[in-house]
């Protein structure tokens, strides 16, 4: 569904993206993972739109997306979030689920009603009437996620949107998030809690300073050497084997 | 509904106000306070609603009074059709100024400053050439009668402006209830997460700033047949642009009657102050000031906020911090 091949990007002499490619299948669940400063956000951005590659190319649907704008590639049926949320803070709950659904609803009776199904949806139905301002960050993540699904994408970039939220708070939003997928849109995430990470995805991408350094299911990338090193530091895989072995002879 | 059942009733409040008061000067009061209000209204699409503070809507003030004038007085052009011309020449003007700020994304006090500076650029041209009567203005003929938009009884401008109003306010209304409304405030609020759910703020914002040029341009022809007199300074000056923009703020930002609230409060203020300081030349825009710096420090929704939490002082310190995004 989305062929991301050999993409590149600089900010002047750091290379934010380096040589990157991958593919999503329509219906999985991915996520792209890796530390902080690797380089996520920024292929998100570009895939988004809201940067341009310096080289490679990004297919959705065999369409390049090369050079369209954020709005062009929303129409087309990606969604983004931001991982610092972006309410619309003057706006209510409903009025901001409202912005995304207008993409596909002139009316404005039809948007009121699918941003109130959607906030149903993602846990802010009693919420609807508040300020965006007056949200919790759980509730500014819930937000963000609302507003991205009310513009009905085929595939849904979430950018860190368990980020700051507490263990109980992460399990409301991982069963959302799979009902998301289940209702027939592809999710490609960026995710630190690694407990969601395990829990949802089907695939998972490694990136680090730029570059992806291993891909498979999450099972198989908690195992691989080169990723605890990326996360750890050199030379950590190494130690964590010696201690446990040390552990066993002991 | 509630506010739709609110602007019947502010109209048909208003309607008999001829008939039951006699007092000229009250009348001329009422008619210019409305002027004021439909200047307001203009602003306050572009400014309250789609964030975008210009400080230079005496341009597409300007452009209608002069163009309708002009026409009046050159081609023997008719008054109703002057308005109606004066509209879309403003509205021209908007677009094309739009085109070239929102283009290059100048934001906050940089759009701020491209229209100050595009008024004056205007102030200076009408002051260059014959056919705008160069620095002596422009006298157009007196011609009473409703055909020519000059009325033989104040009550009649009062009753074209009533109608003005009422329309820009059924217009605010939709607004607030369209597509359109929605996106304008979603660009106003934040203008790449808009992006991120497919608005274009290009398009938005041209149409906003095209809409409310044909507005204030509108009020420039009315103008013209009140006052049957233009001048670079009348049109173009910055006094026009101030009250454009201290109606809604004083009124109420991005509210269906903030610019109607703050033309009366404001002209309420205004003649007080003339009672209070004689006619000194510019004590008024000190007043003005004051009042300005005061509504943003302590009510900054405008007396229409006074019992309700929505947006301005946001969008007013956005302003000073806003800038140029490429």
């Amino acid at each position: 569904m989305l062929e991301v091949s050999r993409l590149s990007k600089r900010f002047g002499g750091l290379v934010a993206t380096n040589d990157v490619s991958f593919t999503i299948q329509e219906g999985s669940i991915s996520a792209l993972i890796g530390p902080n400063g690797a380089g996520k956000t920024t292929i998100f951005a570009q895939i988004s739109g809201f940067h341009r590659p310096d080289a490679g190319d990004i297919r959705f649907n065999g369409r390049s997306l090369v050079g369209l704008t954020p709005e062009k590639i929303c129409l087309l049926g990606i969604a983004r979030t931001f991982q610092i949320v972006q309410p619309f803070a003057g706006l209510n709950v409903r009025e901001n689920i409202a912005v995304g659904a207008h993409l596909r609803r002139a009316g404005r009776r039809a948007a009121l009603e699918h941003a109130e199904a959607i906030a149903h949806r993602v846990g802010l139905g009693p919420q609807l009437d508040k300020p965006a301002a007056a949200l919790t960050v759980a509730g500014r993540k819930r937000l963000e996620l609302a507003k991205a699904l009310a513009t009905d994408p085929k595939l849904l970039l979430l950018d860190e949107v368990m980020a700051g939220l507490n263990p109980a708070e992460i399990d409301e939003i991982i069963p959302i998030i799979r009902g998301i997928r289940q209702s027939g849109v592809t999710i490609l995430l960026i995710e630190h809690v690694m407990r969601a990470v395990m829990n949802l995805s089907d695939h998972a991408w490694v990136l680090n300073n730029g570059a992806l350094i291993a891909s498979g299911t999450p099972s198989q990338i908690a195992a691989n050497p080169q990723v605890i090193e990326a996360y750890l530091g050199h030379g950590a895989a190494a130690r964590m084997q010696a201690q446990i072995q040390e552990a066993r002879h002991a | 509904m509630r506010n739709l059942t609110a602007i019947i009733l502010f109209c048909l409040v208003l309607l008999p106000a001829p008939l039951l008061i006699q007092s000229d000067f009250w009348i001329t009061w009422l008619t210019l306070a409305l002027f004021y209000a439909y200047l307001g209204q203009a602003w306050n699409l572009l400014g309250g609603y789609g964030g975008q503070f210009s400080f230079g809507h005496a341009l597409f003030f300007g452009t209608g009074a002069y163009c309708t004038a002009i026409l009046q007085i050159h081609f023997g052009l008719n008054a109703w059709g002057g308005f109606v011309l004066a509209a879309i020449a403003a509205g021209l003007v908007g677009a094309g100024t739009g085109w070239l700020v929102f283009r290059y994304g100048l934001r906050g006090s940089y759009f701020a400053l491209v229209t100050l500076a595009f008024a004056e650029v205007f102030r200076i041209l009408a002051n260059s050439f014959e056919f705008t009567g160069a620095g002596v203005g422009l006298l157009v003929p007196l011609q009473p009668g409703f055909a020519q938009m000059q009325f033989e009884t104040k009550a009649g401008f009062f009753w074209l402006l009533l109608a003005l109003v009422g329309a820009c306010l059924l217009f605010t209304y939709w607004l607030q209830n369209a597509r359109f409304g929605a996106r304008l405030m979603a660009v106003r609020e934040n203008e790449d997460a808009a992006r991120a759910l497919g608005v274009d703020p290009f398009d938005t914002k041209l149409r906003a700033i095209t809409a409310s040029g044909a507005i204030a341009g509108s009020a420039g022809a009315v103008y013209v047949q009140l006052f049957l007199y233009i001048d670079p300074n009348i049109a173009y000056g910055p006094a026009m642009s101030v009250e454009a923009l201290l109606v809604p703020i004083i009124g109420g930002l991005g509210t269906i009657f903030g610019p109607v609230l703050g033309a009366f409060a404001l002209h309420a203020i205004a003649e007080i102050g003339r009672l209070a300081f004689g006619d000194a030349p510019g004590l008024n825009l000190v007043l003005y000031g004051i009042l300005l710096v005061l509504m943003v420090l302590f009510l900054p929704n405008g007396l229409f906020g006074l019992g309700k939490v929505s947006f301005g002082l946001g969008s007013l310190r956005r302003l000073f911090k806003g800038g140029a995004h490429a």
